[in-house]
């Protein structure tokens, strides 16, 4: 049987305002609260709001056979609570429903997977714990930013205790395997794999009203059909960015019916509906997956390029993650909200070179430029918290001791136990 | 195809854009096989570069009962009368020299271009590198403004260095949107480009080069510096050039406090220009109405981070520099700002720049304005 997979995936970032170079050490607060705002409730009454109602439908007219998986960072999980709270109230009535499954994912949409460890797992921990007050569950299966994922961060998940991963069905990983299976890490034989169906995902979120595709126009009964043909698929995974729905493609599009009517279409050929922690439990990871080198779902190279491929991006990225220790060290709560915050990828996006269509700003440049003028103003005040003059190796090795602190407590304790004993004896 | 083309200066002795761009164009239309170009001014030197096209000089040609006219073939007080002279050259050109289609360079010869359509009858286009919108800030002058109109409404066709003065063609002038076309600009490649390099030095240099005249908005730039040096050391400024406004800016330096870091080399030429740009860590073309702007493709060419005005045509065929509104002096005293202070602006503005700059080339130019030619001609027949 063919099960269908559909994850959604929400992420808004907090725009910054225009931030000057005099106002380096003068301004502390870096955000454009209204243009947030206005962001948030667009793009919340456009398509994040309709589609949970939809969703919610769906569910109560499978009688909760149709089930799905949501990503949603911690960071936008804040926002909405700041901007839309009646998001949050449809989020926990979906999860009344026990159809919906919470993927993990970074707080801050962020690069920590790549540029710092121990930055990634205390934010992976940190939104774990959000989807636990949230909607008492506790996430297994991992969503990284843009699908990042490497045999690394396999190995990661499985320290951390997750069970899967969720990434891209990029063609040069894949190549000849398909991405209707489950797959074991190469290197973490006991993380599984989930990879995305790329082509029925893309077609799905970019060509559903472009009357220049074969397919069009699309409706429920014809999908259900194209879905039911896939050969030899345990499993079909379907996940596309939420705004998909009302915002690519616009509700005048149909997008909305096409999905309400899709569960009764689906259901009739035999095939299923299931999360991603349902797939871990029923299928068996028969091959692995080996990916040496970072994948994402973003591009055409399907790597890290789109977020860091260029200069501008690059010295954002070092800049940024080389306070992240002193960050995480300091107490102050503002601080670490705004390291939060600038983590977002979205920064990264627009000070890319490839036009993204979403970029507040008029080029890379000018969006660098505003960037690095609140990132300086960021550094200098973590430069105040733990002066740059006590230079790192200093404070690395204050750490290292702190790090260390209990191994050495124990191999101290192992010592005074030993000479006991030669005492008693 | 032979083209007639009236133009007013030509390389090596120039006074503006305008002999530049004459240059560049023909140069890249010669490269079309069967293009014939002769290009007429009021006063050749001998010294032109005549390879691939043909000068024939106004003050060598015997008008009836004048004899050959002098001309000074620079911008004079009785540019007016010279202005009409050349008129009365290209009348007896008209029967000399036998073309498929006339093409005139701005304002000062669209007399000429005109005088040569009404006696043969064969399709005038006209080159708009400027209009008095941009050289007066607004405050246009009514002869040169009846010139101008003349020069369009007389026209088949109107080619415009940007959209910006094509907006300006249509709705300062009144022409029909379907007769004004755009064909941006381009630059010459550059040749020994490695003999142009940056000096490792203290100080960063942020430069303006071009004549300081209210239309280049050299006040924006004393502003902008000011702002930067408020905050920032160990960073120059540079003026270069000279113009009727010098003296008003060394005033504005000298009140705002920032004559130890802000210098007037004076006018520049030739190579002095391409070395001073090679070693300046930016520049800047703060116009406040620029209907092309070739010199940040040169500051480009030669690898220096550029910061344009949307005000300039160049803007819009450009994505590798730093654009800003003229008037914005605080946005640009942040993008000189993060040019200076942030490695990674410098770097991608330095590389990319360059590359970019080197895709800009006449010859397509020239094949835009050949495509213009043929429609023009096709429809008159």
């Amino acid at each position: 049987m063919t099960n269908i997979c559909f994850c959604f995936q929400m992420h808004v970032p907090y725009r910054l305002k225009r931030y000057r170079f005099f106002d380096i050490g003068n301004d502390h607060y870096y955000y454009d609260d209204l243009a947030t705002e206005e962001l948030v409730q667009h793009v919340a009454t456009t398509s994040y709001i309709p589609l949970c109602q939809t969703v919610k439908e769906m569910i109560k007219l499978s009688k909760g056979k149709f089930r799905c998986a949501f990503a949603v960072s911690g960071a936008t999980i804040d926002l909405f609570r700041q901007f839309a709270p009646e998001l949050i109230d449809l989020l926990q009535d979906l999860n009344q429903t026990d159809a919906v499954e919470w993927v993990a994912a970074p707080f801050a949409y962020s690069l920590a997977s790549e540029y710092n460890k121990a930055e990634w797992t205390e934010q992976m921990n940190r939104h774990a714990q959000t989807i636990k007050e949230l909607f008492n569950k506790q996430p297994a299966i991992i969503w990284n930013t843009e699908m990042l994922y490497s045999d690394d961060i396999a190995g990661y998940a499985q320290e951390l205790g997750y069970k899967g991963v969720m990434t891209e069905g990029a063609k040069h990983i894949i190549s000849w395997q398909s991405t209707g299976h489950l797959y074991a890490s190469a290197v973490a034989p006991k993380m599984r794999v989930l990879v995305r169906n790329a082509q029925l995902s893309d077609e799905l979120a970019f060509r559903f009203s472009d009357p220049t595709w074969t397919a069009f126009p699309m409706d429920a009964e014809k999908y259900a059909d194209i879905l039911q043909q896939q050969d030899e698929q345990e499993i079909i995974n379907l996940w596309v960015g939420a705004e998909t729905f009302g915002i690519r493609q616009t509700q005048a599009t149909g997008i909305f019916d096409f999905l309400k009517a899709l569960p009764y279409y689906v259901l009739e050929r035999e095939m299923g509906f299931i999360t991603p922690s349902d797939a871990i439990k029923r299928l068996t990871a028969t091959e692995t997956l080996s990916v040496p080198y970072p994948i994402t779902w973003a591009g055409e190279a399907k790597d890290l390029s789109t977020f860091n491929g260029n200069d501008l991006q690059q010295e954002a990225l070092t800049k940024l993650y080389a306070v992240a220790e002193r960050v995480r060290l300091c107490p102050s709560k503002r601080l670490k909200a705004d390291w939060i915050n600038l983590q977002d990828i979205s920064h990264l996006h627009y000070m890319g070179h490839q036009d993204s269509g979403i970029s507040p700003y008029d080029s890379p440049y000018d969006a660098f430029i505003n960037y690095m003028n609140v990132l300086s103003d960021f550094l200098q005040l973590v430069d105040e918290q733990y002066p740059s003059s006590i230079d790192n190796e200093e404070l690395n090795s204050l750490l290292r001791t702190i790090a260390n602190q209990e191994e050495e407590i124990n191999r101290l304790k192992q010592q005074l136990s030993k000479t006991k004993k030669t005492k008693t004896k | 195809m032979k083209a007639l083309m009236f133009g007013w200066e030509f390389p090596p002795h120039i006074l503006g854009g305008l002999g530049t761009a004459s240059y560049g164009l023909t140069r890249g239309m010669s490269l079309q096989p069967d293009m014939d170009i002769t290009f007429v001014i009021p006063r050749p030197w001998g010294d032109e570069d005549q390879s691939f096209l043909r000068i024939i000089g106004a003050n060598s040609i015997p008008v009836p009962g004048r004899g050959c006219i002098e001309f000074s073939g620079r911008y004079p007080d009785n540019l007016l009368e010279e202005i009409g002279n050349y008129e009365a050259v290209a009348r007896e050109l008209a029967w000399r020299e036998p073309c498929d289609i006339i093409h005139a360079h701005d304002w000062l010869t669209y007399p000429a271009g005109i005088a040569v359509k009404q006696m043969t009858g064969k399709p005038l286009v006209i080159h708009v590198h400027a209009t008095d919108f941009d050289r007066s800030r607004g405050n246009v002058n009514p002869t040169v403004f009846a010139i101008e109109k003349r020069g369009m409404d007389e026209a088949d066709h109107i080619m415009c260095v940007s959209n910006l003065t094509r907006q300006t063609v249509i709705e300062k002038y009144g022409q029909d949107p379907g007769k004004v076309s755009t064909v941006h600009n381009a630059v010459e490649p550059l040749a020994n480009r490695d003999r142009f390099v940056k000096h490792e030095r203290k100080d960063k240099i942020v430069t303006f080069l071009g004549r300081i005249t209210m239309q280049k908005g050299p006040e924006y730039f004393v502003e902008a510096a000011a702002r930067v040096l408020a905050k920032t050391d160990g960073v120059r400024f540079v003026m270069a050039g000279s113009g009727d406004m010098m003296e008003k800016m060394i005033d504005l330096v000298a009140q705002r406090g920032i004559a130890d870091k802000f210098h007037f080399p004076g006018f520049m030429r030739g190579e002095e220009v391409q070395t001073i740009l090679a070693d300046s860590d930016v520049y800047i073309m703060p116009s406040v109405s620029e209907p092309f702007g070739i010199s940040p493709l040169e500051a480009m060419q030669v690898g220096c981070p550029t910061i344009i005005s949307h005000q300039s045509g160049c803007a819009e065929i450009l994505s590798h520099a730093v654009k800003i509104d003229y008037w914005d002096i605080d946005a640009m005293a942040d993008a000189i700002y993060a040019i200076v202070k942030y490695p990674a602006m410098y770097a991608s503005l330095h590389k990319l720049g360059e590359e970019e700059v080197n895709t800009i080339r006449w010859y397509d130019a020239g094949l835009k304005v050949r495509k213009v030619y043929d429609q023009v001609i096709t429809h008159r027949r």
